[in-house]
């Protein structure tokens, strides 16, 4: 296979999608083996919007993501094993058992955060913008969010102030036609949740197939690109597809079979794979590194089921900048 | 010494700070360009320009989230939530955002910013632009909560706010911007969490805050003409809460009242009765007693508003009739 750059970033694409559906199967299988506890948000399916973003941006960038956070922290570069065992309530988790599965952060890999109240992510995501428009620097902040966030006010008084400043921070809504368990289209008063109100807010209607990583990978070049000019903000709609319900509570039985069937038909990563075939990879190569990534969990995985539960001295740790929890002397 | 009057004392303070450090930003609604709707921010435009004191849209998410997020990422923000009230459209930033951040990441985000917000009532301006909700800040763990007095201690609370590694609440007391005092030439920093005693005396002891210390003072002043020698606290942060000073000074007189302008459930009053209660009990020779604002929204017209929030009459009466 050749070594040029359109084959570097297809590799990196694929690799990172794999990583992400992965993960999130592990995490499937650990709930079940009741080895997770709590819920589970889980983006099997979606794993090509955070794979092109993350492939797209670098590594001093900021991101924020919702409680469906998993693949966009991972794809930072968080390790596996501390992001495993997170999921836990292990001593070794990323955030020491403290957060879980809806609040996973890695400050050094500029995963700044899984956000579980709708909206106040891209409210906070415009203060790093800021922080790096004002400090001089050329990072840029990405925000991901679902549907059913641009139906709350948060959304809008983000979108207006990151227009007015002109901040660096790309919105990606991840449409995946459900609110939870509503469709979308049955709560919303236009047809595209995300690209329709950008016209509201002086940005250009952006609208992508969240399935296809190439195409997210160039959106997100795109936008990156205007940030990093001083042009401001981008707001890009990527329209994908929930493998399973809401959370675990919920088997998503609410969703046609045909579209269900459609969707899968048009599985990101199998998809990728057979572009990656047509363009001269070999299956021995996509199996080696499919095999390589598996293994990547597996080993994690071990590491995060002997890791111990926390110590009850944490609880008091940390909830002041002295590492204490004090409010009385 | 200079002759400030509170909100002069406010704008002292941030000056001050964002002369020390180009990293201290602020941000709010009419802030800038119109000086405050309280005129508490007057010349920070002028002297900062519109890179560093910066007028935003009516959006109190949006102002909070960009605090926060510029604090993660290395500026010290101060944001201005122009009346307490609005706080409520917002509530999730604060409780559920900036205060828990820290906790919940295991120590890897950090939220060093201050809210400052213009609290309380006196104003005639009805139930929604007059509530003291700094109860309500006190109840989340992971947000300091400061309310001072005077225009000595919002010069140096706001300059120690700026400069604590934590989120600072910062209640300013509406009623008292006009108050004028002594502050302090050249550079003021308080420390957070320590209770101050105005007066000493050997037969109750009042606990105050904000708006209501200057009533408890007035009301000692009366009560000794009366032969009443009263000792006066004021709290001035409720987290950290002084509790050795309250304490201490409780003890030496034997009888606690507390003066507080939040309704009568869940007060801030409530909280230091129940600790004074269980922790110097044999020390009481009456029960704690607290004054408070009734249950009820805060009315607007000046009688009823008179009648409804503690004033310097109920607050001699109640003592009177409590000394036994």
């Amino acid at each position: 296979m050749s070594e040029n750059m359109g084959n570097k970033v297809s590799l990196e694409l694929y690799r990172t999608q794999l990583l992400a559906r992965y993960f999130e199967q592990r995490a499937s299988d650990l709930f079940l083996e009741n080895l997770v506890k709590g819920t589970n948000h889980l983006a099997l399916g979606q794993e090509a919007v955070a794979a092109g973003f993350g492939v797209a941006m670098n590594k001093s960038d900021y991101t924020y993501c919702t409680y469906r956070g998993h693949t966009h922290t991972l794809v930072r570069g968080a390790p596996v094993a501390p992001m495993l065992g997170e999921l836990m309530g292990r001593e070794c988790g990323i955030l020491g058992g403290k957060g879980g599965s809806m609040h996973l952060t890695s400050v050094e890999h500029g995963a700044m955060g899984s956000y579980a109240i709708i909206g106040a992510q891209l409210c906070i995501a415009l203060g790093s913008a800021w922080s790096a428009q004002y400090l001089g620097t050329d990072q840029v902040t990405t925000v991901f969010f679902g549907d059913g966030t641009t139906n709350i006010g948060t959304f809008h008084e983000a979108l207006n102030m990151a227009a007015v400043w002109k901040l660096p921070v790309v919105f990606v809504c991840e449409n995946n036609l459900y609110m939870e368990y509503t469709p979308i289209g049955k709560v919303t008063a236009v047809e595209h949740p995300g690209a329709d109100r950008a016209s509201a807010y002086g940005l250009d209607s952006i609208i992508v197939d969240g399935n296809d990583a190439d195409a997210v990978y160039h959106a997100a070049q795109d936008a990156y690109a205007r940030a990093r000019a001083g042009d401001g903000p981008s707001l890009i709609e990527c329209k994908t597809y929930r493998h399973q319900g809401h959370s675990r509570a919920d088997p998503g039985k609410y969703r046609p079979k045909e579209e269900v069937e459609a969707w899968f038909a048009r599985d990101p990563i199998s998809m990728y794979r057979l572009r990656m075939m047509e363009n001269g990879f070999t299956d021995e190569d996509l199996t080696e590194m499919e095999t390589e990534i598996q293994n990547t969990i597996d080993e994690a995985t071990e590491v995060a089921k002997l890791s111990p539960v926390p110590s009850l001295d944490i609880i008091d740790k940390d909830v002041w900048a002295d590492g204490g929890s004090a409010w009385r002397n | 010494m200079a002759q400030l009057t509170y909100r002069e004392a406010v704008a002292e303070g941030i000056a001050q700070e964002m002369r020390r450090d180009n990293n201290v930003v602020f941000l709010g609604e009419d802030i800038a360009a119109a000086g405050g709707v309280f005129k508490a921010t007057v010349g920070l435009f002028e002297e900062f320009g519109e890179k560093r004191v910066i007028d935003t849209p009516i959006s109190e998410n949006a102002i909070l989230g960009a605090a926060m997020g510029a604090a993660m990422t290395g500026l010290k923000p101060i944001a201005e939530i122009m009346f307490s009230d609005f706080l409520a459209v917002c509530w999730d930033m604060v409780v559920n955002e900036i205060a828990k951040a820290r906790y919940m990441t295991n120590g890897q985000v950090k939220v060093p910013l201050v809210i400052r917000t213009a609290n309380g009532g006196g104003s005639r301006f009805g139930a929604q632009h007059s509530q003291s909700v700094e109860n309500w800040a006190m109840a989340v763990p992971g947000i300091k909560v400061v309310a001072p007095s005077n225009p000595s201690d919002v010069k140096g609370l706001l300059a120690a706010a700026i400069r604590d590694p934590d989120p600072v609440l910062f209640f300013e007391h509406k009623s008292l911007y006009a108050m004028k005092g002594e502050v302090p030439n050249g550079e003021h920093v308080l420390e957070l969490g320590k209770a101050s005693v105005l007066r000493q005396g050997d037969d109750a002891t009042i606990v105050a805050l904000a708006a209501m210390v200057p009533r408890a003072v007035k009301a000692a002043e009366i009560l000794a003409t009366k032969g009443i020698e009263v000792t006066v606290v004021d709290v001035r942060s409720l987290v950290p809460l002084d509790t050795q000073t309250i304490l201490a000074e409780t003890v030496k007189t034997g009888r606690l009242f507390t003066v507080e302008e939040n309704p009568r459930l869940c007060g801030w009053g409530s909280e230091i009765s129940s600790i004074v209660t269980e922790e110097c009990f044999y020390d009481l020779d009456a029960p704690v007693i607290r004054i408070t604002t009734p249950h009820v929204p805060l009315p607007s017209s000046d009688n009823l508003e008179d009648a409804t929030i503690p004033t310097v009459e109920r607050i001699v009466e109640t003592i009177l009739k409590n000394m036994g």
